[in-house]
Order: structure tokens, then sequence, then C-alpha cells
């Protein structure tokens, strides 16, 4: 088991950093995505300088900078496309004929699995490390209390949410034959997880339905605690918050990778 | 008394409304090159995938080196190979880094892995291409590395799907010689498929005709040629079907059997080059004309159609399948 499951995300590894160009596309988009949405959408200059119209936005955001609020989001979005985006590799490893020679060894089923979740976790969160470093670079303002080790705290929370991301897209794309097919599905899920969070705006301004959905959205919770820790919006890191979040994430994560990985492993077997 | 590595018995597996595998029963001798020979889309892959444990059968048993492939399917897997018809290794890796992978799904130990796969590289003339990626390999560089690549674990039993698909006929040959040394050098037992009729004919000791899923006949090809009784004349003629011509035609002492076939009729005769012209003479003499005639030696061929009822020709598999033979053509290219 453990051997296979090392030769697997070796395999991926080696795949990804013997490719400069993915690997350039993959440090370039996210620092693009936090360029652009990120000074793009500057709300807090609308508020000019207004002492109403700033007091409104700190009520509504929490922070007086939008940047700040959004780049934490972007975190959880960088998490949720690169989840998606792992589970196409296995598509590919079903039409060219690798998946069923994987499939005459030995080698677990369980970790042909699990070493695509894994490939996609670690992925997820180089990408979000890198977010973090560019945010930080662009004029990110960490919060009065903020201590470093909340970094890992963050990261937690991010791993969390990846697992079960991720999980939940490898036990879709193990069933596609074709590329369309999973693209198709995998956007129709990715962009209502982004906006019906509060990734990019705060929820409590959104209109009923959707703050019932983004409610049970994990991004909403990954975002959360991460925004906590960084920007501390109250003063202090509330951690009756923070361990709430971790509830649901921890759940959430357990729950799907433990659906994903059976699914896929009944469906290899068949 | 051979012992058999590999006794099936009433195979069968169905993809909803299909039939893939029809209840196939044979056994495979120690130490033979065994053929599955049949059209795409008869069943032969799915075959394989059953008996190398990818996929599960509906009906029947199987045991493989001795294992049951439903009870035991680890142990089936550790004493088998497989080279797929697709191209597998990945080609944003070297030749040595696909082994390794192999070698290490079959958990073999680090260092007696790298000792193998020098030794199998070596013996496929890929030593010096181990180091580069395998994007830079030609079409035999690539089965090359797929045979090597499906002996890391000494297998007793190598399953070779379509092992020549794509390839040009020089390359076709030098594929064949290299498979025939790895199969003497490891002392294995071959099971092949193959839409190639000569390659059946050349290379196994034993043949199973497949069609539809279901074994028509099984033998060594020089038997399953001489069943056929003798040579073949194949003749058409001008109007529709003829009982005259039947019964002028079984009056030639030399024809042994007459039977319409493809809109024209097959003779079976003793001796093709004399036999042929008093068929013509018979049929003329009734006021027919012949249009087209052929006499045929007995080859696999012939064989096929007899049993089958008709030419082996390609046939459409199911859309994944031909996208897979396309990508395995196209990559066979050097």
């Amino acid at each position: 088991m453990m051997s296979g499951l090392r030769a697997l995300t070796g395999r991926e590894i080696k795949k990804w950093y013997k490719q400069p160009f993915v690997l350039f596309m993959t440090i370039v988009q996210p620092i693009i995505w936090l360029g652009l949405f990120g000074k793009a959408f500057n709300l807090s200059a609308l508020a000019g300088d207004n002492p109403v119209a700033r007091e409104m936005f700190l009520a509504q955001f929490g922070v007086s900078d939008y940047f700040s609020y959004m780049a934490v989001g972007m975190f959880s979005f960088v998490v949720l496309f690169a989840t998606m985006f792992s589970g196409m590799s296995i598509v590919f490893d079903r039409r060219l004929g690798f998946l069923s020679k994987v499939l005459s060894t030995p080698a677990s089923r369980g970790s042909v699995v699990l070493s695509k979740v894994l490939i996609a976790v670690f992925r997820s969160l180089v990408q979000a490390g890198i977010v973090l470093a560019a945010a930080t670079a662009l004029g990110l303002q960490f919060g009065a209390v903020f201590h470093p080790a909340y970094l890992l705290g963050v990261f937690a929370a991010l791993f969390l949410m990846s697992m079960g991301m991720s999980s939940l897209f490898v036990a879709i794309a193990i069933r596609s034959t074709r590329m369309e097919t999973h693209m198709a599905v995998a956007n129709l899920l990715n962009l209502p997880l982004l906006f019906g969070s509060n990734a990019l705006f705060p929820i409590d301004s959104m209109p009923g339905w959707l703050q019932a959905f983004a409610r049970v959205n994990p991004v909403t919770y990954a975002t959360d605690a991460a925004r906590e820790l960084l920007l501390t919006p109250r003063g202090a890191v509330i951690w009756g918050n923070v361990a709430n979040d971790f509830l649901f994430l921890g759940a959430f994560a357990a729950v799907f990778a433990t659906i994903g990985i059976v699914l896929s492993w009944r469906y290899l077997s068949k | 008394m051979v012992a058999n590595v590999i006794e099936v018995q009433g195979l069968t597996r169905r993809f909803g409304e299909l039939t893939a595998v029809d209840g196939v029963t044979f056994e495979v001798r120690e130490g033979e090159t065994f053929g599955f020979l049949g059209p795409n889309g008869a069943g032969k892959t799915t075959t394989i995938n059953m008996l190398t444990t990818v996929l599960r059968p509906n009906a029947g048993t199987a045991t493989v080196a001795g294992r049951d492939i439903a009870k035991d399917p680890i142990g089936v897997r550790r004493s088998i190979g497989l080279v797929p018809q697709e191209y597998t290794a990945d080609e944003d890796l070297t030749g040595m880094d696909n082994m390794l992978l192999t070698a290490a799904l079959y958990a073999v130990p680090k260092a007696e892995a790298r000792k193998r796969a020098a030794e199998l590289l070596e013996l496929v003339h890929l030593a010096d291409a181990a180091g580069r990626n395998v994007e830079t390999y030609s079409g035999g560089m690539r089965r090359r590395l797929e045979l090597a690549c499906g002996l890391i674990n000494r297998p007793k039993v190598l399953f070779l799907d379509e092992p020549t698909l794509g390839l040009d006929v020089q390359t076709r040959a030098a594929v064949w010689e290299y498979i025939r040394l790895l199969k003497d050098q490891y002392r294995m037992t071959l099971f092949m498929t193959t839409h190639y009729l000569e390659e059946a004919d050349q290379q196994c000791d034993r043949v199973a005709i497949i069609d539809h899923g279901k074994i028509v006949a099984i033998d060594s090809p020089a038997a399953l040629k001489a069943s056929l009784g003798g040579d073949i004349i194949d003749i058409q003629v001008g109007g529709g079907p003829n009982e005259r011509l039947l019964a002028a035609v079984k009056g030639i002492p030399s024809v042994r059997d007459v039977r319409p076939l493809d809109g024209g009729y097959r003779l079976k005769v003793v001796n093709g080059e004399e036999t042929a012209p008093q068929v013509l003479d018979a049929v003329r003499g009734l006021d027919l004309r012949v249009t087209k005639v052929s006499i045929a030696k007995p080859t696999l061929d012939e064989v096929y159609l007899e049993r089958t009822g008709r030419a082996l020709r390609e046939e459409e598999g199911s859309r994944d399948e031909a996208f897979r033979r396309r990508v395995t053509m196209r990559r066979a290219r050097p």
C-alpha cells in the first residue's frame, strides 16, 4: 500500500516540476487573480473620505480595506480551483490506459485514489502559500494581534477544505471518460461555491436563500477561519468562532474524503 | 504432461445489454504462446481485463498461475505482467522513471528495482535512452519500454494486448524478436490478443478464434488450417443461386465440398490449381458466366471465414475504445 501510494504521488510531483511552464502558471495565476480582482474591486474606495461611509464599510466587512478582505477570500478561491483541475489528470490516466495498467498491479485501489487526492491538496496549499506571499507584498494588512503561529491554523483550515473538495472532484473525475464532462460538472460546482460564500462579499448582506446556502458552504468556513486569524476583525481572535469553523471543516473533510474514496474504490473494483 | 497456467471455465462479462464475453472456456499450458484472434469488439480485451483482474466477470471462474481471479486477485496480480494495447508509459517521465514507478507498484524493493530495470532496459536496447523523457521515443521504442515494464515483477504469465498495433511491418518483426528473447530469458507463458492473422499464425502455439464473445475454434494454427481439408476456390457467377451449378460442381471428383458464401460459392478442393479449370468448364457448360475466381491455400484467414461466416476486418468498437486505438496508432508513428 505505502510503496504504491508513494510511487504514484511521486509521479505526480515529478510531472509537476518537470513542466516548468505549468509550474510557472501555477505561481503566476493566483498573483494575477489577486492583482486583478483585489485591486480592481476596490470597494473601500467607494466610501472615499466620507466618515459615515467608512464606518458603514467597516461594519459590513469588519476591516477597513477591501483588498485585505478579499485577499483572504482568495485563499479559498485558489484552493477551490486547484482541486477542480487536479481531478482532470485522472480522466487522462483512464483514457490512455495508464489506469488499467495500475489496476493490474498489486498496488491497492485506495492508493490510486488517495495519491490523486493528496497531490491535489499539496498543489492547492502551495498555491495558497503563493497567494499569501503575493498579498503580503501587495499590501495585506494583518490584524493588530496577529501572530505568525496563526498561519498554521490558516493552512490547517485550507487543508481540511482542500481534502474534502479534492475527494469530491476525484470521485467525479474517475467516472468521466471525457474531459468535457468533467469540466462541465466542475464549472457548474465551482462558481456557485465561490460566490455563494463570504470569500468576496459578507454573507449578511445576501438574500436569505443565498445566506442559507453560504452557511453550509465549506468555502465560507475556511475563509472565516483564515480571516479571523489573519485580520482579527474584532480586535482579538474569537477562538469560539475559529473552533466552530474547524468543527465544520473537519466534519466536511472526513465525510467527503470517506465518501469520495469509498465511491472511487468501489468504482475501480468493478 | 504439461501443467495448465491458465484455466478458464464459462467466463462471462456483460456491459448492459451487450454480452462482450459469453461463457468462454479454455486453458493455456505452461510455456506456450496462446493467442486470442478476432476483430475489434469481439471480446479479446475484455477477456484480458478479466484474467488480469482489472474487471470482474459476471459468471464463470478462472485461475491464473494457480490462483483464482475472484478469490485471490492480489495473488494473480503478483504473478502476471500486462502489456496493454495502449502506450501507458508516462510521457513526461524518463524510461527509467517509468520502470521504477512500475516496480514500486509491485512493491519491488528499491535496490532490486534498479538492478532489474537496468537489466531489462539493456535487454530491449533502451539503456542509452533510459534517461530521456518518453515523449522523445519512437513507436518501437515505446513498445519495447512497455514490454520491459511488464516484466519488472518477473511474471510467470505475460499478457500482451495487441502488442504490435499500429507499428510498421519492420518494427513489428523487431518487436516480436524482443518478445521471443524475453520469453526465453524468463521462461514465461504468453497470452496475447491480435487481429493480425499472420501474427497469430507465426507466433502462437495455439490460437482461439473469438467472435461476438464466443470461442468458435481453438487449436494450433497448423491443425486449424488442416481442418479446412485442402485448398479453397471461391467463384462468383452471374445470376442468383443455382441448384444446377451446385450439382455440376459437386460432380467433379477433386471437389470435396461446395456451398454458397458471400454471394458466391466456396469450394473445398484437393488440388486448387488443377481443379479450378475443371470447375470453370463445368460452369460454362451450364451457359453461366463466371465473373470472378480465386484460389487460396489454407490460411488462418480462410479458417476465420469458415468459422465465422465473414472475413476478419476492422469493426467499430465502443467510442472510448476507438479513441484509445487512435491514440495508440498515432503514438506508434515515429
